[in-house]
């Protein structure tokens, strides 16, 4: 029986992973806002702080090619959101309990929600550096770099849907999910992606942004964008990303053991 | 290895945190091919006695197998022997009727080709062949149950489990749920395990009843043995002239067991003997000079069961018992 | 009663109930109290370094230069999330209460209102407090202040209008984003982080015909004490306070006509 169970896994990953894929599909708000907001909000800023590049020891002389890199987290923030109230609603609709009741194993119910955040991944990835480079964004590291770039911003949207994973699989109501909404606000905001940490003028904001690890997300993203084959920012950003996957979906797990208490 | 399809359970409690004891010793047996109703009132432990028998649940202590495997230990086994429709229509409203039957059989490990065809049939059996490309979120409350049901039986289960398939049904789906159910018992020998807090349900459906009030199992037995057992109709008049209640009650005396009647200003009684004394009570009442305005005969019904065994009315009782702790899983995360 | 008087307690009625939820249920207020508070901190403190560029001129500081930003945040996303609270009110049935009880349903929307105002003076109370404690520098003088907060109430009242045309037409809470979005874009096609002067590209040329570049700098006017643009933020008002007002009535018609 276990046998069974175990050589049908990746069967069971592709249909998990296909209604939630199907499910994001079908649900245009969920798709249509997460990918415009973060470029509605890049424009804005990109107008707004431009006069930012006169300032000495600015980075780059296009605020574009600076805030090329926010797109990409924000589509993770809310790729996670989505994903973890999806799951929220199976666990509270109890469509959680009629898995239960099939052969499936928790691994693959696991892989197949995050199947569906990746897909979002890659959709808004791809997206957003096609528009970045229409309206004249220019990245640094050439084509290879946009590929790296786009491996980055996709591992960094699986660590984050690992975390709506996580929330939602403790928690277990939407409600809760949307409650960490602000949390995914908070840590974008308060981190040095809108303005280059070694020019935040107030002290505790520095510290602040020096110690959230979306910083160096960013930072790692930004570092391919506007400077050139950068090991440390790449190693620190793949290096933040990895911890967050391998943590979380741990977590996950076993919050997962939790839930499914089927004997 | 012939097929088992019996539910044995004995001593099974489950107790929640707080010493909550949802389900307080219960012993039971279900035969091949039996409809089992579990009748009781809201919060009696129905629910949890099934999600403990369908491995959603882990027993605090007592033993129960199910299809001839043990529920805590060999949940796989019992899970591929089961089909289950919760309470709850556990439907994903974003994917279509047959998207879901598709899903389901997938993950149940049906073979590709017949996954197709085994769920057309279904969604046919069910009368959803319509609306088959239809997302469940557009269905009414009787086709999701329709698709719910469908889905528990995709893999062929030999027993299934109902948790309270009609709540919140109208009528001609209730009906309609019933003859499937009925049909899968007579025709293909599945056994069944139903919950209802409808005595017509347990009533109409179930070949062996069981009353569960307050965790414990209070009543068992077919609906006409157990009707047997508190037996006696009962007669109910309402007087013409309220005034008259306490000649009336004095005439019906010697007939029998005064009882609460139900509907208020009657007065009831349950016969000693048969409804054979029905003459003799009329003829009673006319010599007491008590003028009826109304006068029924009641035969026992399974409420008349419940009231015997528990002093309280089914009805009544749902109010009264404390809620079913239907968030256990997050207390026990919290 | 006069129909003056029946319109004006359905107004108070309505209204004491709104503030009352507001206050007594903090889930309903934080929102309101913390995004304000969160763009405050996030834009005063990340981003003051912007104001070292060539041709930033803004006498009062960075921070009193956000502060203005965000009252008129504040003041208009109140009024969203007022709206937020009426979709609420009709996806749960507790509008059709009122409705009934009601004989004249324009004091609801009035009552809306106000409760919508009500918290914006409580949220700009505390954002000013944070913007104190932050070493704010103020210029204008009490009068300047308070035609701050006039302007401020005026922004809150035109988005509650507007929120409760689209609450009271579509009658679901699905409805939020479709309040909250125009007035987002709204708000942030304007000069947000800086002078207009320094905005770049297409929305420089969006926001010099965005009412809401006029309502930012009269606000900065008013912090520094030299108040501008003044005439054609009254004007803007007026105009879209009478156009929002229209729409919130269609928005009654509609619910009406729904029953």
């Amino acid at each position: 029986m276990t046998a069974l169970a175990h050589s049908a896994l990746p069967s069971q990953v592709g249909l998990l992973a296909g209604r939630a894929i199907r499910r994001i599909l079908r649900q245009p708000a969920q798709l249509v806002f997460p990918i415009l907001f973060p470029l509605i909000l890049l424009a804005v800023n990109t107008s707004g702080l431009d006069a930012a590049t006169q300032l000495p020891g600015f980075p780059t002389a296009s605020y574009l090619d600076f805030a090329l890199a926010i797109p990409f987290m924000q589509g993770a923030l809310f790729a996670a959101l989505n994903g973890g109230q999806d799951l929220a609603r199976d666990i509270q609709g109890g469509f959680l309990d009629r898995l239960a009741m099939t052969p499936m194993s928790g691994a693959a119910l696991l892989a197949g929600q995050l199947g569906g955040a990746l897909f979002m991944g890659v959709i808004s990835a791809v997206l957003y550096l096609a528009v970045g480079v229409a309206f004249g964004a220019g990245i640094a590291t050439g084509v290879a770099g946009a590929l790296v770039l786009l491996a980055l911003a996709i591992v960094i949207s699986f660590a984050f849907a690992c975390f709506g994973t996580f929330v939602a699989l403790r928690a277990g109501t939407g409600e809760a999910v949307q409650g960490f909404f602000p949390l995914f606000f908070v840590l974008l905001f308060l981190s040095s992606a809108f303005f280059p940490r070694d020019l935040i003028e107030q002290d505790w904001f520095a510290i602040v942004a020096t110690y959230n690890p979306v910083s160096y997300m960013v930072e790692g993203i930004r570092s391919l964008v506007i400077a050139g084959w950068d090991g440390q920012a790449l190693a620190q950003a793949f290096g933040i990303s990895a911890i967050a996957i391998v943590a979380f979906l741990a977590l996950s797990a076993r919050a997962l053991r939790t839930r499914l208490v089927r004997t | 290895m012939t097929e088992e399809r019996g539910i044995d359970v004995q001593g099974l409690v489950r107790e929640f945190k707080g010493g909550v004891r949802a389900v307080d010793g219960i012993d039971l047996r279900v035969a091949a091919g039996e409809i089992y109703g579990f009748l009781g009132p809201n919060g009696a432990g129905k629910s949890t006695t099934v999600k403990v028998l369908t491995t959603l649940l882990p027993p605090t202590t007592g033993r129960a197998t199910v299809a001839g495997y043990d529920v805590a230990k060999q949940g796989a086994k019992v899970r591929a022997a089961i089909g289950v429709a919760l309470q709850d229509v556990a439907l994903d409203p974003m994917l279509t009727g047959s998207e879901h039957m598709r899903l389901q059989g997938g993950l149940q490990g049906i073979p590709r080709a017949e996954r197709g065809r085994r769920g057309d049939e279904l969604l046919e059996r069910v009368g959803l062949s319509d609306a088959a490309d239809r997302k469940a979120s557009t269905y009414s409350g009787g086709m999701k149950r329709r698709l719910d049901l469908a889905l528990a039986l995709l893999h062929k289960p030999r027993i299934l489990f109902l948790d309270e398939p009609t709540t919140g049904l109208d009528v001609q789906s209730r009906t309609a749920l019933w003859e499937e159910v009925a049909r899968l018992a007579r025709e293909e020998g599945t056994t069944v395990f139903l919950t209802t807090q409808y005595l017509e349900e347990a009533d109409v459906l179930a070949n062996r009843v069981g009353i569960i009030d307050r965790g414990t199992i209070v009543a068992e037995g077919t609906p006409a043995a157990l009707k047997a057992q508190v037996a006696k109709p009962t007669v109910e008049l309402v007087p013409r002239d309220g005034g008259e209640c306490a000649a009336a009650s004095a005439a019906l005396a010697p007939f029998g067991e005064a009882v609460a009647p139900r509907t208020a200003g009657s007065i009831a009684v349950r016969l000693d003997s048969g409804a054979d004394q029905l003459a003799d009570i009329v003829r009673a009442l006319d010599q007491a000079n008590v003028a009826v305005m109304n006068l029924a005969l009641h035969e026992p019904t399974l409420d008349d069961v419940f009231l015997a065994k528990t002093g309280r009315s089914l009805e009544g009782a749902a109010q009264e018992a404390p809620p079913e702790p239907a968030a256990e899983r997050e207390r026990a995360l919290a | 009663m006069s129909a003056l008087g029946r319109t004006r307690s359905v107004a108070l009625a309505v209204a004491w109930r709104s503030i009352h939820n507001a206050f007594t249920n903090p889930a309903f207020l934080l929102p309101s109290v913390l995004f304000p508070l969160f763009f405050f901190i996030a834009f005063a403190g990340g981003l003051s370094g912007v104001q070292n560029a060539p041709d930033f001129d803004y006498k009062s500081g960075y921070t009193s230069f956000q502060f203005a930003f965000v009252c008129i945040q504040a003041a208009a996303f109140g009024g969203v999330f007022t709206g937020f609270a009426i979709a609420a009110d009709f996806e749960f049935g507790f509008a059709r209460r009122l409705m009934l009880a009601a004989p004249n349903r324009g004091g609801i929307i009035i009552g809306y209102m106000i409760s919508a105002m009500v918290r914006a003076i409580f949220v700009l109370g505390v954002v000013f407090l944070a913007g104190l404690v932050a070493g704010m520098r103020i210029d204008g003088s009490l009068g300047d202040l308070a035609a701050l907060l006039v302007l401020a109430l005026c922004v809150s009242a035109v988005a509650t209008l507007w929120s409760a045309g689209i609450a009271m037409r579509l009658r679901t809470m699905q409805a939020g984003p479709a309040m909250q979005m125009p007035v987002f874009i709204l708000l942030f096609l304007a000069p947000v982080y800086v002078p207009l002067n320094l905005v770049a590209g297409w929305v420089h040329d969006v926001a010099r015909f965005n009412p809401a570049t006029a309502f930012l700098e009269a606000a900065r006017g008013f912090v520094s004490g030299e108040p501008t643009k003044v005439g054609i933020t009254a004007i803007c008002l007026v105009a879209m306070f009478a156009l929002a007002a229209l729409w919130a009535r269609g928005g009654l018609r509609s619910a009406e006509q729904a029953g």
